[in-house]
């Protein structure tokens, strides 16, 4: 049972981790605000509540894995890893400058808690699967979360690695769409319709639940059924909004990929509240 | 025609406008787009045309695919995304579906190089110039400003067969006017000069030009070469080039143990040898940062070139003297 405690600290955690990917995005002149902001309680619900790991022993072999696919979103990702412990929260503002451990697009072995490189969309759950694999061979009981761009799924490896997952029975598995319906140029449904998903993922041998990727409450429990879910793979698909919390960039392809002003970020901040 | 104008702009800007203008003058021009056409600047295009325009979303290899069955059934099917997916995402694709079969296929890949800036080292494209190098039947153009770039293009859409065309993302000096024309398979003598040849791609043309400025001033004459077709490469350029100079730099914003050095290399090392020095990038990948930046940590830069051009020409006079005692 999720407490309303858990989901009052996580609303709570949700709004920092929010502000600061505001303003690391406006000090770095750059970046990708909408696919970040709509991924926030995705990462916090995972981060903050099922996730088996420690920010101080980064490379424990048991840990469980969040791979981030979209690594276009990394700065969502460096937020919440901060807000865990894993680096300073004003390091953040380093983010994409010359010198900074903070690159543009996610980088293994660069921050601690980065778990993979990123940047070609993809990639990251044919990597998970990978992880599984070994830790069956080596008798290990992680598991893997990967998170996904609806975007995303337009690509072929996707739909190579949804095929792969489901064979080899990897129930350890969770893939999370952040279904927000926006890619980079324009709406994923006038671009290149990926819908029906849950029907397209149920036939290809996954276990599917949709949920609102804004409430906490039906995440976690999205979360708690994979975990009894046994010789198949879950797929989450949570339904999102592009640019969430920011009125002037919620469900508007225009902010994808570039920093607000000064000026923008402090109507952002005061959005989104303390 | 070649003064230095304080004009900026990004060669990627040519894109969607000069289609555009094809389109209007009667070219069967259709464009096959993966969800970067703001970046590369194809939906203009769309704007203009939008039942000639195809976007497949995030899926490259598809991109190829549906283009070689647009260029079978007689379009100019142009293509496009950055550096990084194209040729590297759908190689296997080009390589069987474009070169092997000589389509009208033409490839239009943006943001090369390291000055994609902050993005980092994933959009950062510093080996597609190998890749589709190494592919037969392949024309690959890498213009030096807008200029060279609007007209790249226009030779693409006119001439048959497969084409790619790299452009960047920064705005950059403009280099050439109307009246420039560009040749396709010739290098561009920029700057004649008797001491020693830089030969330059792209970003680095500009920067090659001020080097040659600053050489000037300490007595070294400096020839300048645009290389921007890379494939097939003006061998005879290059051979006249070692001949007449006896010393050459490349600089280029790619590897340079799979770019134009090495290529350059291969074809002054066995018809011409003279001593060589590359600037470009290390074995190495780059990071996030501001691209001038950028250029300026991986020595991509007029600074390097001087340095470079000393260095080869004092192995040349080296030999030489080496010659006269021997
Ligand atoms: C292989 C590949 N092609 C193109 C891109 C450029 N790109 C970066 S983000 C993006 C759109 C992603 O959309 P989506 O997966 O829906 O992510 P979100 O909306 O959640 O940010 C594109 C096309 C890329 N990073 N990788």
């Amino acid at each position: 049972m999720v407490t309303t405690d858990t989901i009052d600290e996580l609303t709570a955690t949700a709004k920092r981790i929010r502000r600061s990917i505001i303003t690391m995005l406006t000090e770095a002149g750059g970046g990708h605000p909408g696919g970040s902001l709509s991924a926030v309680e995705i990462l916090c619900a995972l981060y903050f509540d099922v996730l088996q790991h420690d920010p101080k022993r980064p490379d424990w072999p048991d840990r469980d894995r969040f791979i981030l696919s979209k690594g276009h979103a990394v700065p969502v990702l460096y937020a919440t890893l901060a807000e865990a412990g894993y680096l300073p929260v004003e390091e953040l503002m380093t983010l994409r400058k010359l010198g900074s451990r903070l690159q543009g697009h996610s980088k293994i072995n660069t921050v601690p808690g980065i778990e993979m490189s990123a940047g070609s969309l993809g990639q990251g759950l044919s990597y998970g699967i990978g992880q599984l694999l070994a830790g069956r061979l080596d008798g290990r009981d992680f598991r893997v979360y990967c998170l996904l761009g609806d975007g995303e799924c337009q690509e072929g490896q996707t739909w190579e690695s949804f095929m792969c997952a489901p064979f080899h029975q990897l129930d350890r598995l969770v893939a999370i769409i952040d279904r927000n319906g926006v890619q980079n140029d324009w709406f994923v449904n006038e671009t290149m319709e990926i819908d029906p998903l849950d029907a397209k993922l149920a036939a290809f041998g996954w276990h599917v639940i949709s949920v609102d990727g804004h409430d906490l409450r039906q995440l976690l429990d999205a979360l708690e059924e994979a975990k009894g879910v046994t010789g198949r793979p879950t797929a989450i698909i949570a339904k999102t909004v592009k640019g969430k919390g920011v009125s002037f960039m919620e469900n508007n392809p225009a902010w994808h990929g570039k920093a607000p002003s000064a000026e923008q970020m402090e109507q952002a901040l005061a959005e989104i509240g303390e | 025609m070649t003064a230095v104008s304080p004009a900026l702009a990004a060669t990627r800007e040519a894109f969607g406008p000069t289609l555009i203008r094809l389109a209007k003058e009667g070219l069967p021009i259709v464009v096959v787009d993966a969800d970067l056409g703001a970046s590369t600047t194809a939906r203009k295009f769309r704007d203009e045309y939008p039942d000639r325009f195809f976007s497949v979303g995030i899926a490259e290899q598809n991109m190829i695919g549906i283009s070689c069955g647009l260029a079978a059934a007689g379009k100019v099917a142009f293509c496009s995304t950055f550096g990084v997916f194209l040729p590297g995402r759908c190689f296997d694709q080009i390589r069987v579906s474009v070169a092997q079969t000589g389509l009208n296929v033409k490839m239009v890949a943006s943001h090369g190089g390291i000055s994609v800036g902050e993005d980092g080292i994933s959009a950062q494209s510093i080996e597609d110039l190998a890749i589709i190098c190494s592919l037969p039947g392949v024309w690959v153009i890498v213009p030096a400003d807008v200029e060279e770039a609007r007209q790249a293009i226009e030779t693409a859409a006119r001439t048959p067969g497969p084409f790619y065309i790299r452009t960047g993302r920064p705005k950059i000096p403009v280099i050439y006017d109307d009246t420039y024309r560009f040749q396709l398979g010739k290098a561009h003598l920029l700057r004649p000069g008797s001491d020693v040849t830089v030969i330059a791609l792209g970003i680095m043309v500009h920067r090659a030009l001020d080097a040659a400025t600053a050489l000037e001033q300490e007595g070294i004459d400096c020839r300048v070469l645009n290389m921007a077709t890379l494939r097939p490469l003006d061998e005879e350029a290059i051979v006249a080039a070692a001949r007449e100079t006896g010393a050459i730099v490349t600089a280029e914003e790619h590897l340079i143990h799979s770019g134009m050095a090495a290529m350059v290399s291969q074809v002054v090392g066995s018809k011409c040898p003279v001593p060589m020095g590359a600037v470009g990038m290390r074995d190495q990948y780059a990071e996030s940062g501001r691209w001038e930046e950028l250029l300026e940590k991986y020595h991509l830069t007029a600074e390097e070139i001087v340095r470079q051009v000393k260095e080869v020409m004092a192995r040349k006079q080296g030999a030489r003297s080496d010659g006269r005692s021997g």
